[in-house]
């Protein structure tokens, strides 16, 4: 007998209700409950109950205006992710221009991948606190090889220095995602027709033309993807700076994920401030990456209208030339 | 195929070495820094502050001893770490798989609008629920339980959007439609048949899920307070603290303690690992 009546679509439901209930009570909830409590005066370790201010808007206003602390937060967290994701970006541009190139066939590839994504797999928290035992004063290994090459004659207090300290959280962020990078725009490149590459190829297009006018425009989604969550990653940047000099020297490295920690767990319990710290984060959060997704979609729509253009010209002139015969 | 003329052939052999040296110069990069770590992990306090070492020395065992005398215990905290990180994995994974094969083998009105929602979820910095998400789990007297770093994991919307990527690729609904003649109920087709076809996407995001989960450091930092609850990442951020200030071979020792477990992980898994993050890569 067929049943020709089951409707199946109900377990469409079923089968996404553990995620939805799980999202409600863990993520929305949450944010929604963050966002009240920007608007409110909790702090102190005890919660207490809710109670909105009569100016709602004051946590937020102190923040963005009174606040320096939150302002260089807000400001290390923009300066450090530009700072790594310049070069990191096109460093993996470059290797991966290099191990994608046929006529150059870099040997031992495999094993270069391995090494550059290692740093990306240990423990942040392992990461930090190595590195600032690396950059240690005045007898650290890295100190101790630049006398040993000739670049300093005296210990270099590079942890007490704001511009040297800025750079070294900027390059461990360098240095443990571009390898990430890499991997994901070197898959990127192997998802293009490999026929675009043989018709360049004929046309006598060299690797820089190559690389500029065929692999970067067919890879402009992936890159899009790479910059949206290179970003969200750059907002939220937490465990390095936070373990490497918990922000300092003179909040230099503060960024605003530990401004958040600090105000809320660290002690003080500004809850209201923290929660209002949030909620800012996340609005640039929302803004950037709907601003990077306008990009890509406008791109795409403007293609679409235009290859419909095309059509309807084409269906145009093809019911001339009906009309003509 | 013709021959390159001479001038060619030797301006890409330069520029190959050239390309070899910076990859080589970049894996030295890479290992460079944990390479000091194993090797100071083995040598004295005053050995280190002498200057750099590429070569082991022979005070692991003193090393040790500091160590663990300074109320480190990384068996403990391995423990703790591997409890949190196997059940959210398995969480992830599983749920993911489920809502993933909800949304690709079933027409269901709300198929769309969902899966739309789920990429706006994917773009939620975390910390912006992160004072909501503390009250919340402080009133529900659940702070110092793993239990609000293990149920959350049920809903990972980027590994949803990848497992849903895969079984658009991969899955003929033809053998749902088989199972069903043979009698099989939804649920256990997926259990029993979709769950095993998608092995290759779960292992890869299961290694994901595992390791992001064991670098965690935010959320745990926030919600644990009791010691014997610490995971890994606590630890090593303990090392920072004053009782190891100048123990730089303990300090180099417990960090090496917590690497290890993952650099034996990676060096078995790592070609599975790099076609991973490829094929996570791959979105459209």
């Amino acid at each position: 007998m067929r049943r020709k009546g089951v409707n199946y679509s109900k377990y469409g439901y079923i089968f996404t209700l553990p995620f939805v209930l799980a999202f409600l009570i863990f993520s929305l909830y949450p944010i929604l409950y963050t966002a009240v409590i920007g608007f409110t005066d909790m702090k102190g370790l005890i919660p207490k109950p809710i109670h909105i201010l009569d100016n709602p808007f004051q946590n937020f206003k102190d923040l963005l205006f009174d606040n320096p602390s939150f302002r260089k937060s807000l400001i290390n967290t923009a300066l450090l992710w530009i700072t790594n994701f310049i070069p990191q970006i096109v460093l993996a541009l470059l290797l991966t221009a290099w191990f994608t190139n046929k006529r150059l066939n870099i040997k031992g590839q495999g094993a270069f991948k391995v090494l550059l994504y290692m740093p990306n797999i240990i423990t942040a928290s392992t990461i930090a606190v190595l590195f600032s035992s690396l950059f240690a004063y005045p007898m650290g290994p890295v100190n101790s090889l630049f006398q040993m090459l000739g670049w300093t004659d005296a210990p270099v207090f590079f942890l007490q220095d704001k511009t040297t300290a800025r750079g070294i959280v900027s390059f461990i962020q360098f240095w443990m995602w571009y390898g990430n990078t890499m991997i994901v725009l070197v898959a990127g490149v192997m998802g293009i027709n490999p026929a675009l590459f043989e018709s360049a190829a004929i046309d006598g297009a060299n690797g820089f033309q190559t690389f500029f006018k065929v692999t970067l425009p067919s890879l402009r989604t992936i890159l899009l993807y790479t910059l949206i969550t290179s970003m969200i990653g750059g907002l939220t940047m937490f465990d390095i700076p936070q373990l490497f000099l918990a922000g300092g020297p003179d909040d230099s490295t503060l960024t605003t994920s530990m401004f958040i920690y600090g105000q809320a767990f660290k002690g003080s319990y500004m809850y209201n401030r923290a929660a209002a710290a949030s909620m800012i984060m996340f609005v640039i959060a929302a803004v950037l990456a709907g601003l990077l997704f306008y990009l890509m979609r406008d791109r795409d729509a403007a293609k679409l209208r235009k290859a419909q253009k095309n059509i309807n010209k084409s269906e145009k002139a093809a019911k001339a030339a009906a009309r003509e015969v | 195929m013709e021959k390159a003329p001479r001038s060619e052939v030797v301006g890409r052999r330069i520029s190959k070495t050239i390309i070899y040296i910076v990859c080589i110069f970049l894996a030295i990069l890479s290992i460079l820094p944990f390479w000091i770590m194993f090797v100071n992990a083995t040598r004295s306090t005053p050995e280190i502050q002498s200057g750099l070492s590429l070569l082991p020395s022979t005070h692991l065992m003193t090393n040790l001893h500091v160590l663990l005398d300074k109320s480190f215990d990384p068996i403990q905290g391995f423990l703790n770490s591997f409890i949190i990180s196997t059940s959210a994995t398995v969480f992830t994974v599983y749920f993911s798989s489920l809502t993933a094969y909800g949304l690709v083998a079933y027409n269901w009105k709300m198929r769309q609008p969902f899966f739309t929602f789920i990429m706006c979820v994917m773009m939620v910095p975390y910390q912006a629920s992160a004072i909501g998400f503390y009250q919340f789990m402080y009133k529900l007297h659940w702070t110092n339980s793993y239990w609000p770093l293990i149920l959350p994991a049920i809903a990972a919307p980027a590994v949803v959007f990848f497992m849903r990527q895969y079984l658009l690729a991969t899955l003929s609904l033809e053998i749902v439609e088989a199972a069903r003649v043979d009698g099989s109920g939804e649920f256990s087709t997926f259990n029993r048949i979709i769950l095993p076809l998608m092995m290759p996407a779960v292992a890869t995001q299961a290694i994901f899920a595992f390791v992001g989960n064991w670098n965690n450091l935010f959320m745990p930092l926030i919600l644990l307070t009791q010691k014997d609850k610490y995971t890994m990442p606590i630890m090593v951020s303990l090392l920072r603290g004053d009782i190891y200030k100048t123990e730089f071979g303990s300090i180099y020792l417990g960090l090496a303690l917590t690497a290890l477990p993952l650099f034996v992980v990676y060096f078995l898994l790592s070609r599975y690992i790099i076609a991973g993050v490829a094929l996570g890569g791959v979105k459209e």
